[in-house]
C-alpha cells in the first residue's frame, strides 16, 4: 500500500509528543468511562437543594467536598464530569460500530465489484452528503422522544459516508494488486478474497477513518443534547451540562466552562491520536 | 462539456428526488401525525377532524405523490402552526441564514488562505506546526460552546457586541465566526496542501529562474493553482454550514431558516420540517455543481471523456 516516506521534518508517529498527549487523553476518558461508578464522589444525580452553584477550587467560597462545585440542582458537577464522560465515549464508540458497518460494507462492496454497483454506492454517497446531519437528527429525536438507542441508531445512520469514501477508495487500489490476482488463480471465493484478502489490507485506513468518526459523533452527541434533543435528563451528557447552566453562565461562567473544556479536551485528544495513527499508517483519509 | 453539464444535472435531480422520498418518510416516523398535531387534550372528534383537514385520512402513497407534485412546482404546502404557505415562511427567513453563512465563509476564508500559504512557505517549521495545531484546535472546537464563551466575554464583559438577534451587522459577527470554525480546519489544511504541491512544480522554478519576485511568484502563480480546489471546497463548505446553522442560530438567536426549522420540529409542523430538509439538500446539490463546474472550467482534465 501506499506509503508516505518521511525523511524530513517533524516526529511522526510514536515519536511525536502530540500522539502521546492525545493518547494519554484518551487513556483517561476510557478509565473514567469504564470505572465511571467506582471514581465519582458523590452520586451524579443526587439533588441537594441547600448546596447549589457551589464554585469550584479555584475561587472563593470553594467547598472541599466539591472540587469542581455543583450545578443549580446542588449535584456535584465532578461526579457529572465523569458520568458524562462516560455516556461521550459509549455514544461516539457505538455510533461509529453501527456506522462503520454501514460505511465499510457499501464502500467495499462499491469499490470491489465496480460497475453499475459501484455507481449505486457513489450515488448514496452523494445523496448522503447533501441529506443536513443535525437537522435530520434532531427531527428524528424529536418526532420519536429521546433516548440513547434512537440517538446512537441515528446518527449511526447519518455518519457512514467517510467510511465508505475510504472504504471504497482504498479497495480499489488493493483490487488490482498482485495478491489479489493470486488468489483468484488459486480459485478464492469472492467473500474469502473480500474478507481475508481486502479487509485486513485496508484496515488501518479504516482505523484512521474511526478516531475521526468518534470525535465527530462525539461533538453531534453534544449539539443535540445542548438543543435538547439528545441524551434524555437527568443523565449528564455534557452537551446537557452545558445547555442547562446555561441560564447561570453570566453570573457564574466557570459552569459552562468546566464541561466545555471537557469536551473539547477530549475531542482534541481523540483527534490527536488519530493525526498519530494516520502519519504511522501513511494513510490516507480524505474524501 | 455539454455531456458533463447533463450528466451532472441528472445526478442532482435524482438526489433531490431521494431526499424528498426520505424527507417524507422520516416526517411519518412518529406513527399518526393527527393525534399529535391535534394536541394532549384533544377528544377523538378533534382528532378526526384535523385528520380531515390535513388529508392525512389518504392512503400514504397518495399523500406521498400530492407532496411530491406540489414541491416539483415549487408549492411546499402550508404551515399547520403559521397557518402561511411553507415556501413564504422559508423565503422570509433564508436571507438571515445565507448572510450568517456567507459571513463564516468569508471569515473562514480571510483566516485559512494567509494561515495556509504562510506553513506551507515555512514548512516543517515551527510556525508550520502552529498552524496546523490551530487547525487540529478548531476542528475540536463544540461551536454552540464558543457561541456561549464569545457572548460571556465580547458580549457581557467586553460590551462590544450584541449577545443576540439580528438588526445590524454587528449581530453576524460572532455566529460568523462561531459558523467559520467549522470551515477553518479543511480549508487551511488544502490550501497549504495546495501550495506545498504548486510551489515544488516546474513552472514555479521556471518563475523562479526568471528572477521574479517572492510574492509575484506566491501570489500570483502558487496562489492560482492552489486555490482551485480551495474555491471549489469553500462552495461545498457553504452548503454544509447553511445545513449546520441551525445550533447557532438557537444560541444567538438569529430568526433564520434553521431556526425555523428547530420550531418546527418541537410543534410538530411536518410540512415546514419536511420542507426546510428538502431545500437545504437542494441548495447543497446546487453549491456542489457548482464547485464541480468551477473544477471543470479551470482543469479540463476534469471534463472526463
Amino acid at each position: 500500500m501506499s506509503v508516505v516516506s518521511v525523511t524530513a521534518g517533524p516526529k511522526r508517529g510514536w515519536k511525536s509528543i502530540s500522539t502521546w498527549i492525545g493518547a494519554m487523553i484518551v487513556g483517561i476518558a476510557m478509565i473514567c468511562a469504564i470505572f465511571a461508578p467506582l471514581l465519582v464522589p458523590h452520586d451524579p444525580f443526587a439533588q441537594d437543594l441547600s448546596k447549589r452553584l457551589l464554585p469550584p477550587f479555584w475561587m472563593e467560597g470553594t467547598n472541599p467536598d466539591y472540587i469542581l462545585g455543583t450545578d443549580q440542582l446542588g449535584r456535584d458537577y465532578l461526579s457529572r464530569l465523569i458520568w458524562g464522560c462516560r455516556i461521550s465515549v459509549l455514544i461516539g464508540v457505538t455510533v461509529t460500530v453501527v456506522s462503520a458497518l454501514i460505511g465499510i460494507t457499501i464502500g467495499v462492496l462499491g469499490g470491489f465489484l465496480g460497475g453499475r454497483v459501484d455507481d449505486a454506492v457513489l450515488f448514496a454517497i452523494t445523496t448522503r452528503l447533501s441529506i443536513p446531519v443535525v437537522l435530520v437528527a434532531l427531527a428524528v429525536v424529536g418526532l420519536l422522544g429521546s433516548s440513547m438507542t434512537l440517538l446512537v441508531l441515528t446518527l449511526g445512520l447519518l455518519l457512514w459516508d467517510r467510511f465508505a469514501v475510504v472504504a471504497r477508495s482504498t479497495t480499489m487500489q488493493v483490487r488490482n494488486l498482485d495478491f489479489v490476482a493470486a488468489a483468484w488463480c488459486a480459485g478464492c471465493s469472492r467473500f474469502r478474497i473480500l474478507s481475508g484478502e481486502v479487509l485486513p489490507n485496508i484496515a488501518s485506513h479504516l482505523v484512521v477513518v474511526a478516531t475521526l468518526e468518534i470525535a465527530l459523533a462525539i461533538l453531534l452527541e453534544a449539539a443535540l443534547s445542548f438543543l435538547g434533543l439528545g441524551v434524555p435528563p437527568p443523565l449528564p451528557s455534557w452537551g446537557l451540562m452545558i445547555a442547562e447552566a446555561k441560564d447561570y453562565m453570566f453570573f457564574s461562567p466557570w459552569v459552562i466552562v468546566i464541561p466545555g473544556v471537557a469536551l473539547f479536551v477530549l475531542v482534541l485528544g481523540i483527534n490527536l491520536l488519530g493525526d498519530g495513527l494516520r502519519d504511522m499508517f501513511g494513510a490516507r483519509t480524505d474524501p | 462539456m455539454l455531456q458533463f453539464l447533463v450528466r451532472r444535472l441528472i445526478v442532482a435531480i435524482l438526489v433531490a428526488a431521494t431526499v424528498m422520498t426520505l424527507a417524507f418518510i422520516l416526517t411519518r416516523l412518529s406513527g399518526d401525525l393527527a393525534i399529535s398535531i391535534a394536541g394532549p387534550n384533544a377528544t377523538q372528534a378533534d382528532v378526526e377532524t384535523v385528520r380531515k383537514a390535513y388529508g392525512l385520512d389518504r392512503p400514504l402513497t397518495v399523500q406521498f405523490f400530492d407532496w411530491v407534485g406540489r414541491a416539483a412546482t415549487g408549492d411546499l404546502g402550508e404551515s399547520y402552526f403559521f397557518k402561511t404557505k411553507v415556501s413564504k415562511l422559508i423565503g422570509e427567513r433564508m436571507p438571515i441564514t445565507v448572510t450568517l453563512g456567507l459571513t463564516g465563509l468569508v471569515i473562514a476564508l480571510l483566516v485559512s488562505l494567509p494561515l495556509g500559504i504562510l506553513a506551507a512557505v515555512r514548512e516543517n517549521t515551527a510556525l508550520d506546526r502552529v498552524v496546523q495545531m490551530v487547525a487540529l484546535l478548531g476542528q475540536a472546537m463544540p461551536s454552540f460552546w464558543l457561541g456561549l464563551i464569545l457572548m460571556i466575554t465580547f458580549g457581557l464583559q467586553l460590551g462590544w457586541l450584541p449577545i443576540s438577534g439580528t438588526g445590524s451587522w454587528q449581530h453576524y459577527v460572532m455566529p460568523g465566526i462561531v459558523l467559520a470554525f467549522s470551515a477553518i480546519p479543511a480549508l487551511t489544511r488544502l490550501t497549504r496542501a495546495g501550495m506545498i504541491q504548486a510551489m515544488g512544480s516546474d513552472y514555479i522554478r521556471t518563475a523562479r529562474a526568471k528572477g521574479l519576485s517572492r510574492a509575484s511568484i506566491l501570489l500570483k502563480h502558487a496562489l492560482r493553482n492552489a486555490a482551485i480546489p480551495v474555491v471549489a471546497i469553500a462552495a461545498v463548505q457553504l452548503g454544509f454550514m447553511l445545513g449546520g446553522s441551525i445550533v447557532i442560530e438557537q444560541v444567538f438567536a438569529l430568526h433564520g431558516v434553521g431556526f425555523l426549522a428547530w420550531e418546527s420540529i418541537g410543534k410538530n409542523d411536518f410540512p415546514v420540517v419536511q420542507a426546510v430538509v428538502l431545500v437545504l439538500a437542494v441548495i447543497y446539490v446546487a453549491l456542489t455543481m457548482v464547485a464541480d463546474l468551477m473544477n471543470a472550467v479551470l482543469d479540463p482534465r476534469l471534463r472526463g471523456p
